[in-house]
């Protein structure tokens, strides 16, 4: 007999759980402890927590700046990588596919170490770019590059008979796009486009290795600050795990809804 | 073969500037040829391994038990939506600290170094994206031709292998594949604990010569070649496995 | 026909065919059509499949060029270049066999778009006669729906509906019914019925061999992207000349 299952999803259970695995690490740490005089590795944390959360607000700025900048740049690489043009268009693939296929940690370098600190705009006023502003940047360029390729996949499934009815019907390629074809892809692109967002916070905590003062930073600098101590690394790495666990798994399951949502119903 | 292309580079710096030391300078040759090398190992390591617990998971999911499938689903879901650097340090550094040192005759070293525990992460971690590939892929295999089999007298496991493994294979090839170029570009991570691929022996190259730009360069056109294999290697196993007509 | 001045002017055909060819890549599929159409004729185009009709269809309303010949509609060459194909367009509509509504708009909105936004027709006088339209092919009651919402033969009336509401002259049918239940083909045979008794002019791609016994004026036959036999519909299907002809015939009636 064939088994018949089905695959357990968590619900909201999961960041509660999260939470206890989190609490059950930090018991064990308190285990390896000893009885030393020294605060324990679970009140350290305690302590130093709002210092990394502090830190995560930061991920989180990063995270939407960098976001709505890849929407933007995105959307109209995508147009034009669907452009009829072929001098717009192969740029445009040229560059969605440089960026696709370029690892995050390589395009973070490249921005960190070849954008200048200072710009000097064109009043003379000399600006100081920030280095988190440096790595937004460097985190839009490979979510643009997908969110292109989004656009032009939804645009490229919508079946060939609307765009000859709308043709048949005398819409120019502009009227066609914005009133028929564009109206039927918003839906095909949301749950993807939220999906990037999840990813592109995931990839956030990369910006410490350039020195950004974020949550993973800030929790490095925290057990520093604290002794560097081994016991630390295990409950400090957790609770910075859970932290973002509990932001991004929300926005998991509202992505998979929308997917169900989309793909069965009109 | 050094010997062939260093007077162009040497002259190429001379007269423009553009310092691509790795070619006309033996210890720097040396480093970037390294960090190609432990970054093909690497990569191959990490997808190999994502793969069996891919395979492994996706079969797990299929348990009777309860507990064994929401241990599954809970593997899954930690490790999708936390963030992977995180999930490598803490690996390296958390697990790290407390697993055994082995007696190097003198010394000790951890048993697990940096290489390993860079696969081990990041094969975890793309394994969990590999689980949910591969129960798709079975998910799609039409139970009306799991039934036949059935009827046909094939044990569940027998079911498994002939009939739903070889279908959700063909079926779940272009996800598979994006997760595994997903893959190699997320290799580049184990930088931050110091494993000796490309990224990191072209930045001691840069920091060494200060030749930022065109080291650059080179490690952009160094994933842009692989990933371009890679891609070229799963469209041929797509083409070689693909069975006239189906899915059309 | 005689005109006031006494001399004699001939009748100029609405659509007119001569020497198309048409080849997608080596592959010729249309070689060398020649189609005379009046206005108000009704004309069916039968054939096996592969014999070209739907590319045949398709070159006068300019969705496929040709790769030779000319094509004219109301005297004016379609694949010219630098033809204003907004003025084509409103003079020919076209429906296809697969509906193609937009399912993002209700079935009202389906029918008023392209007057609107493409025409810039005054909505009010859209909006009434969208309503009629929809009201001939017997759709009134369903004006706020979606095109999910509809049966196959609804959406297809809808399709045809929103042809008509650009008011064009000419009207194409790519095998229109061949992708519906048989109990709803009927309904949408006789409104293309009812349109061609109004008087539109015509010109059928099918294989509903009855129907375009009934209502034709004219019948051509196609084969292998040749024009076989043309007759009225009496010679054509009772007194086929080609063996061709007698061949398709005696398999499909």
């Amino acid at each position: 007999m064939t088994p018949n299952w089905t695959v357990s999803r968590l619900t909201w259970r999961a960041p509660v759980l999260a939470a206890g695995l989190c609490v059950l690490a930090t018991l064990a740490a308190m285990a390896q402890d000893g009885s030393t005089g020294r605060p324990s590795a679970l009140a350290t944390l305690i302590t130093w927590m709002p210092f990394i959360l502090k830190g995560f607000g930061l991920n989180l700025v990063m995270s939407v700046l960098a976001m709505a900048l890849a929407t933007v740049s995105g959307v109209i690489l995508g147009f034009m990588q669907i452009s009829p043009v072929t001098l717009i268009r192969l740029p445009a693939k040229l560059v969605t596919n440089l960026f696709r296929n370029s690892p995050w940690l390589v395009i973070l370098f490249a921005i960190m170490f070849l954008v200048p600190f200072q710009i000097t705009l064109p009043g003379g006023d000399k600006v100081m770019v920030p280095d988190w502003l440096k790595a937004t940047f460097g985190f839009s360029l490979p979510v643009m590059a997908n969110v292109s390729e989004i656009l032009r996949g939804a645009v490229a499934s919508i079946p060939s008979g609307q765009w000859e009815s709308a043709e048949s019907l005398a819409f120019t390629r502009g009227q066609t796009l914005r009133h028929i074809i564009l109206p039927q892809c918003i839906r095909r692109m949301l749950p993807p486009w939220m999906n990037w967002y999840a990813l592109l916070t995931l990839m956030t905590p990369m910006a410490a290795i350039l020195g950004v003062n974020e949550a993973l930073g800030n929790t490095q600098a925290a057990m520093e600050a604290a002794g560097s101590r081994p016991e630390f690394l295990i409950p400090f790495y957790l609770f910075l795990m859970t932290i973002f666990f509990v932001v991004i798994y929300p926005i998991s399951i509202c992505t998979r809804r929308l997917e169900k949502r989309f793909a069965t119903g009109s | 073969m050094l010997d062939l292309i260093a007077p162009f580079f040497e002259r190429l710096y001379d007269t423009t500037g553009l310092n691509f030391s790795p070619f006309y300078n033996s210890y720097d040759w040396g480093r970037l040829v390294e960090g190609m090398w432990v970054s093909v190992k690497l990569i191959t390591a990490i997808i190999a391994v994502s793969l069996v617990i891919g395979v492994i998971g996706a079969g797990a999911q299929t348990s009777r038990l309860r507990i064994i499938r929401w241990m599954v689903s809970a593997y899954i879901e930690i490790f999708r939506n936390t963030p992977p650097i995180v999930q490598l340090l803490f690996f390296y550094f958390g697990l790290g600290a407390i697993t055994p040192q082995v007696d190097m005759g003198g010394w000790y070293e951890p048993a697990i170094g940096s290489f390993g525990w860079a696969v081990i992460a990041i094969g975890i971690f793309g394994g969990s994206y590999n689980v949910e590939i591969f129960r798709s892929g079975i998910e799609a295999v039409p139970a009306s031709t799991k039934e036949a089999a059935e009827s046909l007298g094939f044990s569940g496991f027998k079911i498994f292998v002939y009939v739903t493994f070889p279908l959700a294979l063909r079926i779940c090839l272009p996800a598979l594949t994006n997760n595994i170029v997903s893959l190699a570009k997320t290799s580049s991570l184990a930088y931050v604990i110091a494993v000796p691929e490309i990224t990191y022996s072209l930045s001691g190259i840069w920091s060494d010569s200060v030749n930022v730009p065109e080291m650059m360069l080179l490690l952009f056109g160094y994933y842009i070649v692989l990933i371009a294999i890679i891609a070229r290697i799963m469209t041929m196993i797509e083409r070689k496995i693909a069975l006239p007509g189906y899915g059309q | 026909m005689m005109s006031p001045t006494g001399n004699r002017t001939v009748e100029q055909p609405i659509v007119a065919l001569h020497g198309v060819h048409k080849s997608f890549g080596s592959l010729e599929v249309l070689k060398g059509i020649d189609i005379d159409v009046m206005k108000g004729e009704v004309v069916c185009i039968i054939g096996p499949s592969g014999s070209g009709k739907s590319t045949l269809i398709r070159t006068i309303n300019g969705l496929t060029p040709v790769s030779k010949g000319s094509v004219k509609v109301e005297g004016i060459e379609v694949h010219d270049a630098k033809l204003d194909k907004l003025a084509l367009r409103r003079k020919v509509g076209i429906v296809f066999q697969q509906y193609n509504l937009f399912p993002h708009r209700t079935v009202l909105q389906n029918v008023m778009m392209a007057p609107l936004l493409v025409l810039r027709e005054n909505r009010t006088e859209v909006e009434e006669r969208a309503r009629a339209l929809l009201a001939k092919v017997k759709l009134k009651d369903k004006e706020n729906a979606y095109p999910a919402e509809l049966s196959g033969g609804q959406q297809q009336r809808v399709a045809i509906a929103r042809s008509l509401c650009m008011r064009p002259d000419v009207m194409l049918f790519d095998e229109v019914t061949a992708a519906l239940d048989p109990e709803t083909v009927k309904e949408v045979l006789v409104t293309i019925r009812d349109l061609a008794m109004d008087g539109m002019t015509c010109m059928l791609v099918t294989h509903e061999m009855g129907f375009a016994r009934e209502i034709s004026d004219r019948v051509y036959f196609t084969d292998a992207g040749r024009i076989v036999e043309s007759g009225p519909p009496s010679q054509i299907f009772e007194t086929p000349q080609d063996p061709r002809t007698q061949e398709f015939l005696s398999k499909v009636l």
